[in-house]
């Protein structure tokens, strides 16, 4: 018996990829209020299952993989592949196909943890029912036909081929798929659900609304990493034609990233405010991550200190510009994280590749033309036939009470002050 | 104003895509991507002011 070790190491990689979502999850959970805290754990659990169960039965016949039945249109003669034509419920996974499948199950994680990132906007007020309907039209529909046009040979992917734009749209390791359309998905909700009660009262500016445990938020951003780094190598390897002894380069990537942006967004927020600030110091953490999923396997250690350095300060700058400016209600920071660092990893990539910005562009375009106002449109339509939001007697009780019926905390002494209409 | 947004986001996709579609010459192509982008920022804006203008919760 042979034994295919590239095989193997990817297999492994695939395997340690959940502790990404894991981490997020803590994070998710810390950054929002106590009253609301099993709430948030449960459903990213059942958004996870929920993401798993779409993207296996019906997400990937419409994404398929790179050589696949698609259907395609020819635009000025050249032929646009724009959906993939796979069969329903994975009938298309050969047994004797291992790295088809491992391209899904690295998919099945990839689009649990996009299912997050929403949650964390809608934090507080989105009812679980509602997300577990938004996740289903995400997982089945939004993240496979993007997908496809990255990962699975579609139209992005050949550009280069059809018309010269560098190697085509180039994502390693999901910073467009997963990231920017879960960041540009958690929009949507917030701009359909709107802001927590009290936020933005009628005069004065929007309080700050602290998350309950920053401990969780920092243990988080720490569980983060190793499956972040899993998930750009697997990643890199299995979409962007990467070498399985990259992974060591593309590890180091992905925590210079990191650390560089963590850096900068706790130096920002010292200068800023006179103290350091935690949670944003752990999204400016992540922020590094996912402008790293875009970069990870195409620049030098040095280049990633750099890119990790502005998306960190982006970040800060978005988390304020979104919250005050914009009347954006985003208790987690989701979408200057995931959304707004996502896109300038893709715009870095365009930077530090000879040839390669045109591309990116269009891929960016993309997210931001049709990825956005789709994800709008279907949750707009969600909402009409089943509010997303949860009712007042929710926000007042905290969703634990109101949705499961207990707290999190249970021990906890309830103050009065805590259910005072607002 | 929000809806005009979303519209105008869609259109600026339309005008990158025809550009990549239409235009062999990499200057005109660039510019027209540019501009495709360009009508995008500005349903983004138009999207976020239709937030922001709604009006405020009373107390």
């Amino acid at each position: 018996m042979t034994y295919d070790l590239s095989l193997l190491a990817c297999t492994v990689l695939v395997a340690v990829v959940p502790l990404a979502p894991a981490g997020l999850v803590l994070m998710n959970t810390g950054l929002g209020r106590t009253r609301s805290a099993a709430h948030s754990m449960l459903a990213s659990m059942a958004a996870i299952a929920v993401a798993a169960l779409a993207y296996c039965i019906l997400g990937f016949c419409w994404e398929g993989v790179a050589g696949g039945p698609v259907h395609t249109i020819t635009i000025a003669g050249r032929p646009w592949d724009w959906l993939g034509r796979a069969p329903l419920c994975l009938r298309g996974v050969a047994a004797g196909a291992p790295w088809a499948a491992l391209q899904v199950l690295l998919q099945v994680f990839a689009v649990g943890m996009a299912a997050l990132i929403p949650l964390s906007a809608g934090a507080d007020r989105w009812r679980m029912s509602a997300s577990c309907f938004s996740t289903a039209l995400l997982a089945g529909w939004t993240y496979p036909l993007f997908a496809h046009w990255v990962w699975g040979g579609g139209w992005l992917a050949q550009l280069g081929s059809n018309y010269g734009l560098g190697r085509g749209f180039l994502d390693a390791g999901g910073a467009s798929t997963v990231q920017v359309v879960g960041g540009l998905t958690a929009l949507s909700i917030v701009w359909i659900i709107g802001p927590r009660r009290g936020k933005y009262a009628e005069e004065g500016i929007a309080p700050a609304i602290p998350g309950h445990n920053i401990v969780y938020v920092l243990f988080g951003a720490f569980l983060i990493v190793p499956g972040w780094i899993a998930l750009n190598a697997a990643g890199a390897i299995l979409f962007a034609g990467a070498a399985p002894a990259q992974t060591a380069l593309i590890a180091i990537d992905t925590v210079l990233c990191a650390a560089s942006a963590c850096l900068a967004a706790l130096v920002i927020t010292r200068i800023r405010f006179g103290k350091p600030d935690a949670s944003l110091s752990a999204n400016g953490w992540v922020s590094g991550l996912v402008a790293s999923s875009a970069v990870c396997a195409f620049v030098s250690p040095w280049l990633a200190i750099g890119v990790g350095l502005i998306a960190g300060g982006l970040v800060t700058g978005a988390v304020e510009l979104l919250e005050l400016r914009m009347a954006v209600d985003d208790p987690g920071g989701a979408i200057s994280v995931h959304a707004v660092a996502g896109i300038w990893g893709l715009l870095a990539v365009g930077f530090f590749v000879r040839g390669q910005m045109l591309a990116q562009v269009v891929g960016v375009a993309t997210l931001l033309g049709v990825v956005l106002p789709m994800s709008y449109g279907l949750n707009w339509l969600l909402d009409r036939v089943s509010p997303q939001r949860s009712g007042r007697e929710g926000e007042r009780l905290g969703m634990d009470l109101h949705e499961l019926g207990a707290g999190a905390y249970p021990e906890f002494v309830i103050h009065n002050d805590e259910f005072v209409d607002r | 104003m929000k809806l005009a947004g979303m519209l105008l986001l869609l259109a600026g996709w339309g005008i990158v895509v025809s550009a990549v579609a239409l235009f062999a010459g990499s200057g005109t192509r660039s510019l027209f991507v540019l501009a495709g982008l360009g009508v995008e920022l500005l349903g983004l804006v138009l999207a976020f002011r239709g937030v922001a203008n709604r009006p405020r919760e009373a107390k």
